[in-house]
């Protein structure tokens, strides 16, 4: 840590990590309910634990790269952070707006479009974190030195705080309001938060691999060029059925291929950086994460998107169990993953010690994945069965789900492993203030200094 | 590559692009957001019961059970052509009367079944709601879903 306004970045991550943690036992319960559907029903509801599910999740990574933020802006621009009190009060805004819709989700209070739940009230205080939030990293990053990786990140952090706007749009007209909400959830994961990955993948691979910064920053720019070029006009691969023009399906088909290119740039980038790299770094945990970000990023966002994206394939998969099989790796590749490496990199530094406990770190990473993985599989072996019994044959929804009771009950084994992993990491991160297996001289003697 | 794509030019070619393709994509959805209104949702029209159906259905997050035109959680069935499926799309009072007796009979309780909860909805919300999914069900949506099972 160079600058020590930077150690607010400590405080979002704990409480990203908090929520990390609701986040996948409410996906347990979930998963724990197509199982053994009359649990709960009466008192807590599947529309009010998916809801906490999924919220959980969009808030702690935006928590994350909110963190990251603070953090990497610093280094970057050579300067203090605008204002410690203000990056304060956002946190403060945010944790209370996560308290109280969680709150209001229990008591029954709640919007109804999918991810964007949150009370009024609760929107309204999103806005002013993200207006508080840009603020402050504008200031700061306008006062220093710019560099493509803060410019990136720049870019990215306001366009997805300007899409939140979208939010607040909801016309009465059904499909209005379907293609009104995708400005938000398809521009974010597949847009502007793609500019935030690459960001902080490259701010990580510059630290961990010590390559030249001319040559990662040019990676960067091509990266993002295809994820926008991509991108925006992708959105049509959600506009091909709920009352968009007929075009959407060759301009969604086309374009959304493409979105497979960034994806595997920033995994070639990874692994090129890594080969070309110059400087043994002791943190491992943290590029086991990086690396298994892109990874992971690039078969659950470009194989398994591709998958389902070409209109003829859509027409039958679409809102089956192949979309969340696609959408639960895309999210913990991409954002998830990519998060928990922030984390991994930047605790140790934030905390002023060395990176402790990477064994216990790193085999929360395989538990992880693998529990991911294995739930991606399961689930889109129950998605294909049933895109052919209901889609092409043409049985009742209810009959179909019957037969599919022992993939689910294979997700939910997969969801213990990844809340084990989740606590595992957690628990290394935060807990452990030891060594808990001692490194051999081949890790001990490559530590040339982390910065 | 390294001479001819500098870090600069990379740079450019990313800031024109971006905004090349932000202004296709508005005009595209301008386009898109006229068609929806004018033609693809214009079989039926949208009255202030159908506005209020649609408060109903999110007050009560019935989208994070059921799909709707296949966008939603899939723990439950796709609602975009229940009014077909019930054989009801052209008959209000058939709609409402199968979908009251329907949301009454909830929760089923079948041991092994999944549960859809009770609702307080009054019964001018209950047909409001019921015209809602007729009017959702009207939508021109490429003759999607595949098959009247949805
Ligand atoms: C990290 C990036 C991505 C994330 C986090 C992500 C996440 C998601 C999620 C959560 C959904 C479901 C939305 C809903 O509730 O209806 C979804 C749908 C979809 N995604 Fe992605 N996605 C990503 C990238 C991609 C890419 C690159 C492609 C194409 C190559 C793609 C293709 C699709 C398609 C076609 C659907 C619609 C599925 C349906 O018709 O039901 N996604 N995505
Ligand atoms: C303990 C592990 C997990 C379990 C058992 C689990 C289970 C579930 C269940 C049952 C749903 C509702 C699906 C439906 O609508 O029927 C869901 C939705 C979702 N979960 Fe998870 N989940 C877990 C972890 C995660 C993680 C780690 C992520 C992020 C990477 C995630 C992201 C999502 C998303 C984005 C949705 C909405 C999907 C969509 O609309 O397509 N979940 N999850
Ligand atoms: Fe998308």
């Amino acid at each position: 840590m160079k600058y020590k306004t930077q150690k607010v970045a400590y405080a979002y991550f704990i409480v990203a990590m908090g929520l990390f943690a609701i986040q996948v036992l409410g996906g347990l319960l979930a998963g724990w309910i197509y199982v053994s559907p009359n649990t709960l029903s009466e008192l807590l509801p599947f529309n009010v634990i998916r809801m906490i599910h999924t919220n959980a999740l969009i808030v702690w990574l935006l928590l994350g790269f909110f963190g990251a933020a603070y953090y990497l802006v610093p280094e970057e621009s050579e300067r203090e952070i605008f204002s410690v009190k203000l990056a304060y009060i956002q946190l403060a805004i945010l944790v209370v707006g996560t308290l109280g819709a969680v709150g209001s989700y229990l008591v029954g209070i709640h919007g109804g479009r999918e991810f964007l739940e949150q009370p009024l009230w609760v929107k309204f205080g999103i806005l002013v974190a993200a207006v508080i939030f840009l603020v402050n990293v504008s200031l700061t990053f306008l006062a220093g030195r710019k560099t493509a990786i803060t410019n990136i990140l720049m870019m990215g952090l306001w366009l997805l705080c300007l899409l939140w706007v979208f939010a607040f749009i909801n016309p009465d007209n059904l499909s209005l309001d379907k293609m009104y909400w995708w400005f938000v959830v398809h521009l974010w994961v597949e847009a502007t938060w793609e500019l935030v990955m690459a960001a902080i993948l490259g701010f990580l691979m510059l630290k961990l691999t010590g390559v030249d910064r001319e040559v990662i920053e040019k990676w960067l720019y091509i990266i993002v060029a295809t994820a926008l070029f991509s991108g925006i006009l992708g959105t049509g691969h959600h506009f091909y059925w709920i009352g968009t023009p007929g075009y959407w399906q060759w301009v969604g088909s086309i374009f959304s291929t493409f979105e497979v290119v960034p994806f595997f740039a920033m995994m070639s980038f990874a692994f090129l950086m890594v080969w070309k790299g110059r400087k043994n770094h002791p943190n491992k945990a943290a590029l086991l994460w990086s690396l298994g970000s892109s990874t992971v990023a690039f078969f659950g966002a470009g194989v398994w998107g591709f998958l389902h994206t070409l209109h003829g394939v859509n027409y039958y998969t679409h809102g089956t169990q192949i979309t969340a099989a696609h959408g639960h790796l895309s999210f913990y590749g991409a954002y998830v993953a990519l998060n928990l490496a922030m984390f991994s990199y930047a605790m140790p530094l934030l905390r002023g010690r060395a990176p402790y406990n990477q064994v216990l770190n790193m085999a929360s990473f395989w538990l992880m994945t693998g529990g991911m993985a294995f739930m991606t599989f399961t689930l889109t072996f129950a998605g294909t069965i049933q895109t052919h019994m209901q889609r092409i044959v043409g049985d009742y929804y209810m009959d179909v789900q019957d037969q599919l009771g022992l993939f689910y009950l294979m997700r939910f084994g997969s969801g213990v492993a990844v809340v084990l992993g989740a606590i595992l990491f957690i628990y290394s991160m935060l807990v452990v203030r030891r060594e808990v297996v001692k490194p051999g001289p081949v890790v001990k003697d490559a530590t040339v200094p982390g910065e | 590559m390294s001479e001819l794509l500098t870090k600069s030019r990379a740079r450019n070619v990313f800031y024109g692009g971006s905004i090349f393709f932000v202004v296709v994509f508005v005009a595209l959805t301008a386009q898109s957001h006229r068609h929806i209104v004018e033609q693809s949702t214009a079989g039926m029209p949208l009255t202030e019961e159908v506005a209020l159906g649609k408060h109903v259905w999110e007050r009560h997050s019935c989208i994070n059970c059921h799909t709707l035109h296949g966008e939603g959680a899939y723990f439950a069935p796709e609602l975009g052509n229940v009014m077909t499926r019930w054989g009801a799309q052209d008959d209000p009072e058939l709609a409402y009367e199968i979908l009251d007796g329907w949301m009454q009979a909830q929760p089923s309780g079948i041991e092994g079944r999944r549960q859809m909860p009770r609702f307080e909805i009054t019964e001018e919300e209950m047909r409001a709601l019921a015209e809602f999914l007729r009017w959702a069900d009207q939508t021109d949506t490429q003759n999607w879903p595949p098959n009247d099972a949805g």
